[in-house]
């Protein structure tokens, strides 16, 4: 072992990995926790979201993404969706 | 009364079986009657570990399926002789583990001795949750490591909610044995602390054992750590750790070896 090594190591903390795993760590055990026992909710919701959606306009049901997310104050729900381009109104629209 | 202990992690290969059989061997040294039970079947190990691996004649889905009795499949340790092995099959499938089966053969383990120590096979499938089903208590062993800790917080949802103990409306028990730990390291602020660890999973702490030869040599030939070395930075780990599961109140300390300055530099153990 390099005896330099093992100061800069010991007096800096700038390389060290371990805060980066405590912090993506919490990060992500918040959101696994906020879903867990309940993990057919982001199921059920993104169903019934995409019906209603599905009433009004064209979505492709493999492009709709439904996420929970939790942080110290707020929950959150975040839907992500693709609307197909209508294709008869583009046509209509060059002609 | 007889305590049943599921020992479990949800990663694979962070020390489950090798500190079922130190906690177990640790327990059974002090005097208690202990079974160590293989759940892992088909892929059982808890037999080689404790070097009995040739003496397995009958094994859990035998008495489950009722092919042999409990006596007949019960492998009594040849060094300390408090201490039994229950092994798993290694040629069946872990479909034959049946959820009346594993209650009948715990209720009577749990008649025979005073701690029954369930071994869980990794991941949180049928093995795990059968495992885990009839405890009265857990230790999730942990590495500092990313995927091991987020695999725990994963295996105490189950443990809260899974288990018979849970479904009575019941506080689970849940303590933390963090295994493979270099303090070094974590110094050095490359591996997380175990106040880290500690902290994001919130439940108490059993135990921190060091990362270290001794436990690979124990390994090797088939003896537990607490008997194989009972004078090992590990094996003293485990054997307070047993002591603190049947309520001692110890410090826990971090087990390091003692390194001189010329040791430091060089990375070599003073004496």
């Amino acid at each position: 072992m390099n005896p330099f090594r093992l100061f800069t190591n010991s007096f800096t903390s700038r390389n060290s990995s371990a805060p980066q795993a405590r912090e993506r760590l919490q990060i992500l055990l918040a959101h696994e926790r906020a879903l867990v026992g309940r993990s057919d909710l982001v199921a059920i919701l993104r169903e019934e979201i995409l019906k209603v959606i599905a009433k009004h306009v064209a979505v492709d049901p493999d492009k709709v993404r439904v996420k929970m997310g939790k942080t110290d104050r707020l929950s959150t729900l975040e839907v992500d969706l693709e609307i197909r381009a209508p294709s008869s109104n583009v046509t209509a629209l060059a002609s | 009364m007889s305590q049943v202990l599921v020992v479990t992690s949800g990663k694979g290969g962070v020390g489950k079986t090798t500190s079922t059989a130190a906690l177990g061997a640790a327990l059974a040294q002090e005097g208690q009657s202990v079974a160590v039970v293989d759940f892992d079947v088909g892929l059982r190990n808890l037999d080689l570990v404790l070097g009995a691996e040739r003496r397995v004649v009958y094994d859990l889905i035998n008495v489950i399926q009722g092919q042999a009795n409990l006596n007949q499949a019960l492998i009594r340790d040849k060094r300390v002789e408090t201490l039994y092995l229950l092994p798993a099959s290694q040629t069946r499938d872990k479909d034959a583990l049946t959820d009346e089966g594993v209650a009948r053969v715990i209720a009577e383990l749990r008649e025979r001795f005073d701690w029954v120590i369930c071994d869980s096979p990794a991941g949180i499938e049928r093995g795990a949750f059968l495992a885990m089903r009839h405890a009265d208590l857990a230790v999730i062993v942990t590495n500092p490591e990313v995927s091991s800790v987020r695999d725990s917080d994963r295996i105490i949802g189950m443990l809260d909610s899974k288990t018979e103990k849970a479904e009575r409306g019941q506080w689970m028990d849940k303590y933390l044995l963090i295994t493979r730990y270099d303090h070094a390291r974590a110094q050095r602020g490359d591996m997380l602390k175990t106040e880290d660890v500690l902290e994001i999973l919130s439940i108490p702490l059993l135990g921190i054992i060091p990362e270290s030869q001794d436990v690979l040599r124990a390994s090797n030939v088939g003896s537990p750590v607490t008997i194989n070395n009972p004078n090992s930075l590990p094996a003293k780990a485990y054997a307070e750790a047993a002591r603190r599961l049947r309520g001692e109140a110890l410090d826990i300390t971090i087990p390091r070896e003692k390194r001189n300055l010329l040791g430091m530099l060089f990375g070599r153990r003073a004496a």
